[in-house]
């Protein structure tokens, strides 16, 4: 099945990873895989997007604007920014955690993230907005938050990414000393999408 | 043969050393460093020599040599890399190689990290270097390798020229583990390696008539491919070539497509087969209208009658990257379909997320100790290029000028000739210090200058990735080396006065900066503080609330991204703080502690 996959948030957060480790699970399953990655001054606090695509007959390793049938975003002011990469019917799952630019406090305004939150909400028909500080808390560990959210979009099954498959890739390409911090990230991911 | 997913820059360096690469060099710049630092990865056995170079003058240079030998070379730089390497560039091409030679310059359209959008194509048709220029990460593995065959049948650097999609963008492709030989290296002595001017003008018409001759070469090569039918006719290269197939699937109109991937010199007669029938033709390519100008000059040369449009017409942008969607938009607008993608922005205010100063970056700290020791005094401030081109921004404001890799040392002394009241900083990175710092410093000690040089030492290339430099003591052999120490360096040039400070160590950081623009002539201050990259924080910093009386001075002073207001208090982000407790040393109520 053909999924063009876009994964959002601020540098730092680890995108690079997550789409890392969504790619290689499609070459795993013998499909035909591209990427895209932000690298370089971005990383530094700015906004990051990953862009990965599945699928025959896939030429751009950008996903073009509404072309992504799923966006994980790890930040919900950022989910908002790359709400334009979503089709129709693509699904957005969402960190509810905001990482804050220092320039808003810097002008004097409010974060309002209730605000983004219920313009997602208008705007996405399939959002899944899951409680990215409690995910954290039930992990133990705030870098895996990335891993997590891979692990909400494998129990949707709205792509071709299933939570095995999603496993053996990263015990096959993580180092051995991050493998069960990020499969026990991956898991509590799926738990939290299926019990809603 | 395997399937393996890789970066574009990982398959550039796994072509080359498939193709017996026997001497790798160049200096890090976005897009470019992990060419050179993945052939470093796949080097267990070191047959392969790989060194970050000072800059890129010097890995051209390097690179040259050991070409004279015989040896398979690859020297790496970004694009703005390639003006510094511009000297040896103009002079090797009318000397040429023995060994296969493949200089890969990124380009970075956007741009996203650099500071011009320049085509590093017209490089190729100024210094007459044969271009090649992959659209996908499969197509740069193998043409690295035709690169190296090119360069030893014609004896000429080529260069292979990958934009930031290209470098960045990952593929599952055909990975063969074969490797060529390397060449064991010989110099043979003889006077075609010493550049005069009758050698020169004797090469220089060899050059041209072999330049015409690659023409047809690559016009023969079946890498410049033509498909599709129709009137009219759409010309492209590189990643473009990729948004037009994705654009097509949209497009119900069937037109004629050509794909240039040697743009330099240009595949004419492959392209008169192209023009054959035409009215009109589309250029979709980016950064400069190299491709679009060549097909003018054809139809000039060849006296035919067809309409080409791109970036000289206004049909494609002119600045900036291509996308999916504008592409779609020129090729339906040429085909005359009005069916336009358009793309609306976000009903809702979103804040404004620009790079930053990572929380706990030592710069940070170095910055405001400057700022704070110059309160009320007139002063500016060059800044240079790397992470600390970030200290820019509010709050700190603290780089008035960044002009290109080295430059602050010496922008900072024409602002002193211009304007001499004031008191005049460079700062600039250790990396940098070593790629084209030196040269400044020698030219204000030697021209009596007044400057404080501050070098931020944070024991690393940061910004592109961290990669070690001659102040580290390692290799990209894995050999541990001398440091080669920045203190002795500055004394080394004649700057007398030269301190050492730890920027977190505030006050004793401000009182070295007030004594260093007390000076005359050249002052230097290192400021010695690891990346954040180097090491795990040991604690982290929290407020106590009940002190904190929100007035926000810490963020208004030195703007850390772990700092937030929260309920009309400041928090810290603890997935954020890196410990190093500089918001607890500007807060006016101690209301910050570890």
């Amino acid at each position: 099945m053909n999924s063009s996959i876009l994964i959002c948030g601020v540098g730092g957060q680890g995108t690079v990873l997550a789409s890392k480790i969504i790619a290689q699970a499609a070459v795993n399953s013998g499909l035909p895989a591209l990427a895209s990655e932000t690298i370089g001054m971005a990383q530094r606090g700015g906004c990051v997007v990953s862009h990965v695509r599945v699928g025959e007959n896939v030429h751009s390793p950008l996903i073009p604007i509404g072309g992504a049938d799923a966006v994980i975003a790890f930040e919900p002011g950022e989910a908002a920014r790359c709400r334009k990469y979503l089709k129709d019917d693509g699904i957005m799952i969402v960190s509810s955690r905001a990482v804050q630019p220092v320039t808003v406090a810097l002008s004097g305004k409010t974060y309002d993230t209730e605000n983004i939150i219920n313009y997602l909400k208008s705007s996405v028909k399939n959002l899944h907005i899951i409680d990215g500080q409690g995910l954290i808390d039930k992990i133990g560990l705030d870098k895996a938050l990335n891993i997590g959210l891979v692990g909400v979009l494998c129990a949707s099954g709205k792509t071709f990414l299933t939570l095995k498959n999603a496993e053996e890739t990263i015990r096959k390409i993580l180092p051995e000393k991050i493998v069960e911090i990020n499969i026990k990230a991956l898991r509590i991911g799926a738990d939290e999408m299926e019990e809603k | 043969m395997a399937k393996k997913m890789v970066m574009g820059n990982e398959a550039i360096a796994l072509g080359a050393v498939r193709a017996g690469v026997g001497v790798v060099c160049g200096y890090p710049g976005t897009p470019s460093s992990e060419i050179l630092e993945t052939v470093a990865k796949h080097n267990h056995d070191k047959s392969i020599y790989v060194e970050w170079s000072v800059n890129e003058k010097v890995a051209m240079e390097v690179g040259a040599g050991a070409a004279y030998t015989g040896v398979r070379t690859m020297v790496t730089m970004k694009q703005v890399g390639l003006n510094v390497a511009g000297d040896p560039l103009m002079s090797l091409e009318y000397i040429g190689v023995k060994g296969g030679m493949v200089i890969v310059v990124a380009d970075d359209p956007g741009p996203i990290s650099s500071q011009t959008e320049q085509d590093t194509r017209h490089y190729g048709i100024f210094s007459k270097v044969p271009v090649l220029d992959p659209s996908s990460v499969q197509e740069a593995y193998e043409l690295v390798q035709y690169a190296f065959e090119l360069s030893e049948q014609y004896n000429t650097p080529v260069f292979l020229r990958p934009t930031t999609r290209i470098c960045h963008g990952r593929q599952a492709i055909d990975i063969d583990d074969e490797r060529k030989s390397i060449a064991k290296g010989e110099f043979e002595k003889g006077s075609r390696w010493v550049i005069f001017p009758k050698l020169s003008n004797a090469n220089h018409k060899k050059i041209e008539e072999r330049n015409a001759d690659l023409s047809n070469v690559f016009s023969d090569s079946g890498l410049n491919t033509i498909s599709g039918s129709g009137d009219i006719g759409v010309a492209c290269g590189g990643i473009s070539y990729a948004y037009v197939m994705e654009a097509k699937k949209n497009i119900d109109k069937d037109f004629k497509l050509f794909k240039v991937t040697t743009p330099h010199p240009f595949p004419k007669k492959a392209a008169l087969e192209f023009l054959k029938g035409l009215k009109k033709v589309l250029v979709v390519e980016e950064l400069d209208p190299v491709i679009e100008r060549e097909l003018q000059i054809l139809c000039g040369e060849n006296n035919i009658d067809c309409e080409i449009r791109g970036k000289l017409t206004g049909d494609i942008q002119n600045a900036g990257e291509n996308t999916v969607r504008s592409v779609e938009n020129g090729i339906k607008a040429v085909l005359g379909i009005d069916a336009f993608y358009e793309e609306t922005d976000e009903a809702v205010d979103l804040p404004m997320r620009p790079p930053t100063l990572c929380a706990g970056c030592p710069h940070r700290a170095s910055f405001y100790a400057v700022k704070a020791a110059m309160q009320g005094r007139k002063a500016v401030f060059c800044g240079d290029i790397g992470c600390y081109t970030l200290g820019n921004s509010a709050p700190l404001n603290m780089v008035d000028t960044c002009l290109c890799m080295g430059g602050g040392i010496t922008v900072a002394q024409g602002i002193k000739r211009g304007e001499p009241d004031t008191v005049n900083f460079a700062f600039i990175g250790d990396s940098t210090f070593f790629h084209s710092g030196i040269t400044g410093i020698v030219n204000a000690v030697y021209n009596q200058t007044d400057l404080v040089a501050v070098i931020l030492d944070n024991r690393t290339t940061a910004m592109t990735g961290n990669q070690p430099h001659p102040g580290i003591g390692v290799t990209m052999m894995g050999d541990k080396v001398p440091k080669i120490d920045i203190e002795a360096v500055l004394r080394g040039c004649g700057v007398q006065w030269v301190r050492k400070g730890d920027p977190l160590d505030l006050e004793n950081s401000i009182e070295l900066v007030r004594e260093a623009a007390e000076n005359k002539g050249v002052s230097a201050i290192i400021f010695e503080s690891p990346c954040i990259a180097l090491f795990k924080p040991k604690s982290k910093y929290f407020v106590n609330f009940d002190k904190c009386t929100g007035c926000k001075a810490c963020i208004k002073k030195i703007g850390c991204p772990a700092l937030y207001v929260s309920e009309g208090k400041v928090a810290i982000d603890d997935t954020l703080c890196y410990g190093c407790g500089l918001c607890a040393k500007v807060c006016p109520f101690n209301a910050i502690s570890d």
